[in-house]
C-alpha cells in the first residue's frame, strides 16, 4: 500500500525532458536566492537557516553547561558585560535560558523538519512541481529572518534587570509584563508574532499542496507517511498557532496600552495566558515531533527494505496524536491551583496519548522484524530515535500524573524529559533525515565514518548530558537556576561533561558537510537500494530544478 | 491500598524518629546556633526573652536602617540572653544530610508527609519499575532485530505489513498498563485534595525574591524569610543557597494548611520531601497542605522563574514540637490559641494518627507547655513584621 513505486519508463522519459528544455536553467544568484520561487531553494534557505540558529541555540547551551558544571555563579557576570552587577548577571542568565528555548523551537527545530525536509521532499514525495503557493512559500521564509534578528537584537535591549528578555520561552505573566521593564520583551514579542506568521503560512501552503496537488493515482492512503506527519503538523500549525499569536498580543497590549488581561489588580488573570500559552504549546511539542516520526517511518523502511508496518495505524496514529495534542494542554500547569477534577481530567487525556505513540514505537519495530537491515548512518540516527523517544516517552508518563507533578513540576526531571524526546527525539529525526536525503539534496554522498562517528560520540554525549537529569531532578533540582546547591554538583558535573562529548560530536557533522560537498562521491538517483521505494528516490541528485513538469502516475 | 500505605508511613516515622533525636541531641552544642536562636526557648525562658526582644521591635520598624542583612538586630537583642540560657534553650533544628534536602542520590528525596508516603509509593513501586521494564522491553526487541534480522543474516527481507491480532495487542495491553497506573493516580489526587481539617493555617507570600509567612490563627503576625548569603549559611552549618534567615516553623503532627499567594509575579512554593508544590500566583489563593510527624528542618525552593534572583529565594521549613512551636509564636509576638486550638497544646487537639509516636517526637518540652502558653497570650503584642527584608525590594505591606 505504501509501495510508490512509480512507472520508471514514465521517468525516465519525463527526465529527458526537463534536460532538453529549460527545466534546469536557475536564474541569477540574487533571484534564486532572494527571491525564491522554488521549493527545494526555499527548502536549502530554510535548512541553512536552522544550522545557523542551532549552532547558535547549541553555543548558548554551552555557555549554560559551563556555568552549570560547578556550583556558585562563575561566569555570568563577566558575561553580562563589564561592570555589570551581580544580578545583571544572574539576568543574563534568564536570557540563555530564554533564547536557548526559542532559538531551538522556533529557529531551529521547526524550520528545520517543516521548512527545510517539508519543502525539499513532500512536493517531490507527492509527485508535484512545485509548492501549491511559491510566492507564499517565500515570505514564509523570510519572515523568519526579521523575526530572529529581533530576537537576536533584544539581547542588547534593556528587559528588566539586564540587558535582554528574560522570561523563559513560555513568557509567564507577570513576570513578562509588569516583571519586565524594558524594549527586550517587546522585542521577543514580535519575533514570536513574525516567526508564527511564517509558520501559518507555510502551513496553509503544505495542507494546500498535499491536498490538491497529488500525482495521478497517489490517493491519501498511498502517500509516504513523511507526508502524513507534515499533513497533521501543518494543521497542528495552523490551529495552535494563532492562539499564541493571540496571547501574545494581550502580553503586547498589558505592557504597552494599560490593558489588564493578564493582570490580577485590574480584573485579569495571570493563568489565563498559561491556558492560552499551553493551548498552544502542546501542540506545538507535536509539531516538532511528528515530522520526525515520518521521518524515522520512511528510514526505517527503507533500511530494513520491507514496506512500513500497518501503514494505515501509523497514519491514524499520527492524527490521534495530533488530535489529543489539543485537549492536554493544562498538563503544563498541574501545579498553578487547579480543581481537582480538572486535574484528573488532563492525567487521564495525557496518559492517552502513551497509546497511539505505543502504535508507532510498535509498529517500527515490527517494520524492522524480519526485515533485512542495513546500519548505514541514518539508520542509525533512526534506532536511536526509537529508543531514545521511548525513553523520554516513558517519563512523560510519569510527569502525566498530576499528583506526581507536585513533586517533579519544574525540576529537572521535565528537563530531562523534555531533552530526551526533543534533543534526542526530534534532534535524532533532524539528522536522520539530514544523512538521508544528504546526497538527494546535494549531490554528493556524505562520509559515512564521519557519519558514524558522529552518531556514536553524539548519542554518548548527549545521554551522559541527559540522563543524570532525571536523578537531579528525583533530588528536586528547580529548572532555571544558575546556581544550586552543592548536593547537585555531581551529576552536572556529569551533564556538562556530556555536553563536551556531544560537542565533539558536532565536529564530525560539520567536517562532513565540507568534506562531502567537496570529496564526495557523486550521488546516483537511489543510494540505497530496493527499499527506497518513495518518489524522490527516481529523480537525479540532486533533483532538476523543476521536477514532475509531466506528473508521476501511481499504480 | 490505603493499610499499606499507612503501615509504610508508620515503618517510616519508627524509623526516623530515633534518627531526629539523635540529630538535635548532637547539634545542640554548636555555639553559632544560638545567635539566631529565636524559636528554641524553653518555655520559661521564652517569657524573658520575650520581654527583651519586644522593645527592639518598634525601633526596628520605625527605622528601615536596622533593616540589616540576616535580621541580626533582633538576634543581637537576645545574644546576652542567648549566651546566658545557652544550655537550657532547645537546638534550633539543623541541616541534616539526606533528610528535608538534595544529596545528589538518584531517587526521589525521603517524604514525611502521608501524602509523599503514598506518592512515593506510587513512584517507586509502580510507576519506576514499569516505565523501566518498558524500556527495557523496547531495547531488548530492537537488539534481537538488529542481530536476527541483519542484511547478512536474513538477506531476503519478509513482505509483511499487518498483523491485525498483533496490532490489536500492542494497543490494549499499553491502555492496562495504563489503567493500571491511572487508578492509583487518581487515588493520589483524590487524596492530596481531601486534607484533614487543618489545625493551623500559614499564610504564604511570595516576592522578589523572598518569602513571607503569616500566622493568621496566632495573632496574624508575619516572618520575612530571606536567603542567607553563602557565608551566613557556613557559618551556621546550613547547606548553601537552602539556608534561610528566618524559617517557617510549624508544630509536628499537625495538619498546616498553606495558602499561597504572590505580591508580584508568580513563583512556587516547593519543599520536595514534604511532596509539596503550589505556584505562588497575584491574585489567587492557592491552598496545599502537608503534614509532618517528624521534628526537623526541611528544604525547599522556588519553583517558578520568577527573575534575576529566581535561584535565591529558597525556603526552611521547621518542623518543632508543639511545645516548641509556642514559645516560637510567643517570640514572634504571636498568640496561641485563636479560634480553635485552646490553650495551645497542639498534641492534645490535633488529630494525630499515632500519638504515641508524636509524644516520643515531641520529647519533655510537652509537659512545660500549657502554663507559659497562656501567659503569653496574655501578654501579647499586636502582630508586627519583626524583620526587614534583605536587600530586597520590598512592597509596603
Amino acid at each position: 500500500m505504501t509501495d510508490t513505486t512509480a512507472n520508471t519508463v514514465h521517468f525516465e522519459a519525463g527526465h529527458a525532458h526537463d534536460a532538453h528544455h529549460d527545466a534546469d536553467h536557475k536564474p541569477g544568484f540574487f533571484a534564486r536566492w532572494f527571491m525564491s520561487t522554488n521549493h527545494k531553494d526555499i527548502g536549502t534557505l530554510y535548512l541553512i537557516f536552522a544550522i545557523m540558529a542551532g549552532i547558535i541555540g547549541g553555543a548558548i547551551s554551552g555557555l549554560m553547561r559551563a556555568e552549570l558544571a560547578e556550583p556558585g555563579v562563575q561566569y555570568l557576570q563577566a558575561w553580562a558585560g563589564a561592570g555589570a552587577t551581580f544580578d545583571e548577571g544572574l539576568h543574563l542568565w534568564n536570557v540563555l535560558i530564554t533564547a536557548h528555548g526559542l532559538i531551538m523551537v522556533f529557529f531551529m527545530v521547526m524550520p528545520a523538519m517543516i521548512g527545510g525536509f517539508g519543502n525539499w521532499f513532500v512536493p517531490l514525495m507527492i509527485g508535484a512541481p512545485d509548492m501549491a503557493f511559491p510566492r507564499m512559500n517565500n515570505i514564509s521564509f523570510w519572515l523568519l529572518v526579521p523575526a530572529f534578528i529581533l530576537l537576536l537584537g533584544s539581547s542588547f535591549v534593556p528587559g528588566g534587570t539586564g540587558m535582554g528578555a528574560g522570561i523563559g520561552w513560555t513568557a509567564y505573566a507577570p513576570l513578562s509584563t509588569s516583571g519586565s521593564q524594558g524594549p527586550a520583551v517587546d522585542m521577543a514579542i514580535f519575533a514570536l508574532h513574525l516567526a508564527g506568521a511564517s509558520s501559518i503560512l507555510g502551513a496553509i501552503n503544505f495542507i494546500t499542496t498535499i491536498f490538491n496537488m497529488r500525482a495521478p493515482g497517489m490517493t491519501l492512503h498511498k502517500m509516504p507517511l513523511f507526508v502524513w506527519s507534515v499533513l497533521v503538523t501543518a494543521f497542528l500549525l495552523l490551529l495552535a498557532l494563532p492562539v499564541l499569536a493571540g496571547a501574545i498580543t494581550m502580553l503586547l497590549t498589558d505592557r504597552n496600552f494599560g490593558t489588564s488581561f493578564f493582570d490580577a489588580s485590574g480584573g485579569g488573570d495571570p493563568i489565563l495566558y498559561q491556558h492560552l500559552f499551553w493551548f498552544f504549546g502542546h501542540p506545538e511539542v507535536y509539531i516538532m515531533i511528528l515530522p520526525g516520526f515520518g521521518i524515522v517511518s520512511q528510514i526505517v523502511a527503507t533500511f530494513s527494505r520491507k514496506p512500513v508496518f500497518g501503514y494505515l495505524g501509523m497514519a491514524y496514529a499520527m492524527v490521534a496524536i495530533g488530535a489529543v495534542g489539543f485537549i492536554v494542554w493544562a498538563h503544563h500547569m498541574f501545579t498553578v491551583g487547579m480543581d481537582v477534577n480538572t486535574k484528573m481530567y488532563f492525567t487521564a487525556a495525557t496518559m492517552v496519548i502513551a497509546v497511539p505513540t505505543g502504535i508507532k514505537i510498535f509498529s517500527w519495530i515490527a517494520t524492522m522484524w524480519g526485515g533485512s537491515m542495513s546500519f548505514q548512518t541514518p539508520m542509525m540516527w533512526a534506532l536511536g530515535f526509537i529508543f531514545m523517544f521511548t525513553v523520554g516517552g516513558v517519563t512523560g508518563v510519569v510527569l502525566a500524573n498530576g499528583g506526581i507533578d507536585n513533586y517533579m513540576h519544574d525540576t529537572y526531571y521535565v528537563v530531562a524529559h523534555f531533552h530526551y524526546v526533543l534533543s534526542l527525539g526530534a534532534v535524532f529525526g533532524l539528522f536522520a533525515g539530514w544523512y538521508y536525503w544528504f546526497g538527494k539534496m546535494w549531490g554528493r554522498n556524505y562520509n559515512e565514518l564521519l557519519g558514524q562517528l558522529h552518531f556514536w560520540v553524539f548519542f554518548i554525549g548527549v545521554n551522559i548530558l541527559f540522563f543524570p537529569m532525571h536523578f537531579l531532578g528525583l533530588d528536586g533540582m528547580p529548572r532555571r537556576y544558575p546556581d544550586y546547591p552543592d548536593a547537585f554538583q555531581g551529576w552536572n558535573e556529569v551533564a556538562t561533561t556530556g555536553y563536551m562529548i556531544m560537542a565533539v560530536g558536532m565536529i564530525f557533522f560539520f567536517v562532513n558537510i565540507f568534506w562531502s560537498l567537496l570529496f564526495g562521491k557523486k550521488t546516483p538517483p537511489n543510494p540505497w537500494g530496493e527499499g527506497a521505494t518513495t518518489l524522490e528516490w527516481t529523480l537525479t541528485s540532486p533533483p532538476p530544478y523543476h521536477q514532475f513538469e509531466t506528473l508521476p502516475k501511481i499504480d | 491500598m490505603k493499610k499499606l500505605i499507612k503501615i509504610l508511613a508508620v515503618a517510616a516515622a519508627l524509623g526516623l524518629a530515633p534518627t531526629a533525636a539523635v540529630a538535635q541531641g548532637t547539634l545542640s552544642s554548636q555555639p553559632k546556633q544560638e545567635l539566631t536562636a529565636q524559636p528554641k526557648q524553653a518555655p520559661a525562658d521564652a517569657i524573658s526573652a520575650r520581654s527583651q526582644a519586644a522593645p527592639a521591635q518598634p525601633q526596628e520598624v520605625s527605622d528601615p536602617a536596622l533593616a540589616s542583612p540576616s535580621g541580626e538586630e533582633p538576634s543581637n537583642a537576645q545574644v546576652a540572653q542567648s549566651t546566658q540560657t545557652a544550655q537550657a534553650l532547645g537546638p534550633r533544628a539543623t541541616a541534616q544530610v539526606g533528610i528535608g534536602q538534595p544529596d545528589g542520590r538518584m531517587n526521589l528525596q525521603d517524604q514525611f508527609t502521608p501524602i509523599g508516603e503514598e506518592a512515593a509509593w506510587f513512584h517507586n513501586v509502580l510507576l519506576l519499575p514499569v516505565i523501566t521494564a518498558i524500556s527495557i522491553f523496547v531495547l531488548a526487541l530492537m537488539l534481537y532485530v538488529v542481530v536476527r534480522y541483519r542484511r547478512s543474516a536474513n538477506p531476503v527481507p519478509s513482505r509483511t505489513t499487518h498483523n491485525t491480532l498483533l496490532e490489536v495487542v500492542w494497543t490494549l495491553v499499553p491502555v492496562i498498563i495504563l489503567v493500571v497506573i491511572a487508578i492509583p493516580s487518581i487515588k493520589l489526587l483524590a487524596n492530596q485534595y481531601s486534607p484533614p481539617s487543618a489545625d493551623l493555617t500559614v499564610k504564604v507570600v511570595g516576592n522578589q525574591w523572598y518569602w513571607t509567612y503569616q500566622y493568621p490563627d496566632n495573632g496574624d503576625f508575619e516572618i520575612v524569610s530571606n536567603g542567607l548569603s553563602d557565608a551566613d549559611a557556613k557559618a551556621r552549618g546550613e547547606p548553601r543557597m537552602l539556608g534561610v534567615d528566618e524559617r517557617m516553623v510549624v508544630p509536628a503532627g499537625a495538619t498546616v494548611k498553606l495558602i499561597i499567594t504572590s505580591n508580584d509575579v508568580i513563583h512556587a512554593f516547593g519543599v520536595p520531601a514534604f511532596w509539596v508544590k503550589m505556584d505562588a500566583v497575584p491574585g489567587r489563593l492557592n491552598e496545599q497542605w502537608f503534614k509532618v510527624d517528624r521534628p526537623g528542618l526541611y528544604y525547599g525552593q522556588c519553583y517558578e522563574l520568577c527573575g534575576a534572583r529566581h535561584a535565591y529565594m529558597p525556603i526552611a521549613v521547621e518542623v518543632v514540637p508543639p511545645a516548641q512551636f509556642a514559645a516560637w509564636v510567643a517570640s514572634k509576638g504571636g498568640t496561641m490559641g485563636g479560634a480553635q486550638a485552646t490553650s495551645g497544646d497542639e498534641t492534645a487537639t490535633s488529630p494525630i494518627s499515632n500519638p504515641d509516636l508524636v509524644t516520643t517526637a515531641g520529647g519533655g518540652a510537652t509537659e512545660t507547655s500549657p502554663e507559659p502558653m497562656n501567659v503569653i497570650d496574655a501578654t501579647a503584642t499586636p502582630p508586627v513584621s519583626t524583620q526587614g527584608a534583605t536587600e530586597s525590594r520590598r512592597g509596603s505591606n
